[in-house]
């Protein structure tokens, strides 16, 4: 079963950038995202999300989040999806780059998840 | 007791509110926030009055389901999710078989709890649904309970959303998520007077 990242950013330039960033480490990683609103103003879409979880092509995820409804929509979009997805409240640029380079070295989730813990800030 | 057609006109009502003073919540959440509450609800509130438009002949259940999937998917800032589940979690209970208000009201404030995590005191539209919701339970609701808990958020300290990350500094403004909730409230309260 792979493991792939979803990134959710209020900004749309900001989830563009951040999976920019990661991928240029994980380039065997399945990375989506979602950023803003569904007509691309400051905000979150709860259909964004669903969209970057069926587009990704993992079956188990790892979400990160920028700041308060994106959690809220992420939540609900997991309650809707077929997948498994484990949302992580931690500083959403350095633990998304921390899991794509582990992924792309082959670790294991319960590794990933104890290196992500002290990333821990909301 | 509600029913499709006084929720349907309870969120007209509701609709007319937000419209009318769209500048003023999101001049209420610029202080504290990023401005765009206002804006939001008016969004949200426009797509609720077109998904409500043929549902004349629904039941209570859909039209809550209605009117959750309309701010959940348009309104784009936290009070989506949060207005969202409130409705959402109201239409799972009148599918269980209640269209009493207090019964209905407690399982949407549970729903906007479990969504926010936040608390009463926290400085967030809560702040309003609590004591609204145990005015209704004692069949004492009026315009100036709403009133007093849409103020009381104002010496709050912020403990979550946006507001939360200014900690102090967010003391001596309304909360704008409380100031809507009681636009909601307000309402509810004129559909009940008829
Ligand atoms: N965790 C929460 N629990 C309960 N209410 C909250 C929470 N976070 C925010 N709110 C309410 O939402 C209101 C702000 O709604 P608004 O539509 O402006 O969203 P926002 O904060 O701009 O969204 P975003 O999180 O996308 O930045 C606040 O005034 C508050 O009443
Ligand atoms: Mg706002």
């Amino acid at each position: 079963m792979s493991l792939g990242i979803v990134i959710v950013s209020h900004v749309p330039e900001i989830a563009a950038g951040v999976t920019t960033l990661i991928k240029q480490v994980a380039a065997d990683v399945s990375i989506t995202f979602a950023g803003g609103t569904d007509d691309n103003q400051v905000g979150t879409s709860m259909a964004k999300i669903s969209t970057a979880f069926d587009d990704n092509a993992a079956d188990e995820l790892l979400a990160f989040y920028d700041l308060g409804s994106a959690k809220m929509n992420l939540e609900m979009a997991i309650e809707m999806s077929d997948k498994s997805v484990h949302l992580y409240d931690t500083a959403l640029v350095e633990s998304a780059y921390t899991a794509a380079s582990l992924l792309q070295a082959g670790v294991d989730l319960t590794a990933v998840e104890a290196q992500l813990a002290p990333l821990k800030i909301k | 007791m509600l029913t499709a057609q006084n929720t349907i006109t309870w969120l007209d009502k509701f609709g007319d509110a937000i419209e009318k003073n769209k500048a003023y919540l999101s001049d209420l959440d610029t202080p504290i926030g990023d401005g765009d509450h206002g804006n939001n609800m008016a969004r949200g509130l426009t797509a609720v009055k077109a998904a409500l438009a043929d549902k004349d002949d629904a039941d209570l259940t859909t039209v809550f389901k209605t009117i959750a999937m309309a701010l959940i998917s348009k309104v784009g800032g936290a009070s989506g999710p949060l207005y969202g589940t409130a409705f959402l979690e109201m239409a799972k209970a009148s599918k269980a078989g209640t269209t009493d208000l207090p019964t209905l009201l407690a399982a949407a404030l549970a729903g906007i709890e479990k969504r926010g995590g936040a608390e009463a005191g926290d400085k967030t539209m809560i702040d309003v649904w609590t004591p609204v919701l145990a005015a209704v339970q004692a069949g004492n609701l009026t315009q100036a309970v709403i009133d007093d808990a849409v103020e009381s958020t104002k010496p709050m300290i912020a403990k979550k959303g946006r507001a939360s990350y200014l900690g102090e500094r967010s003391v001596g403004h309304l909360d704008p998520g409380a100031v809507s909730s009681g636009y909601l409230f307000t309402a509810l309260l004129e559909v009940e007077a008829n």
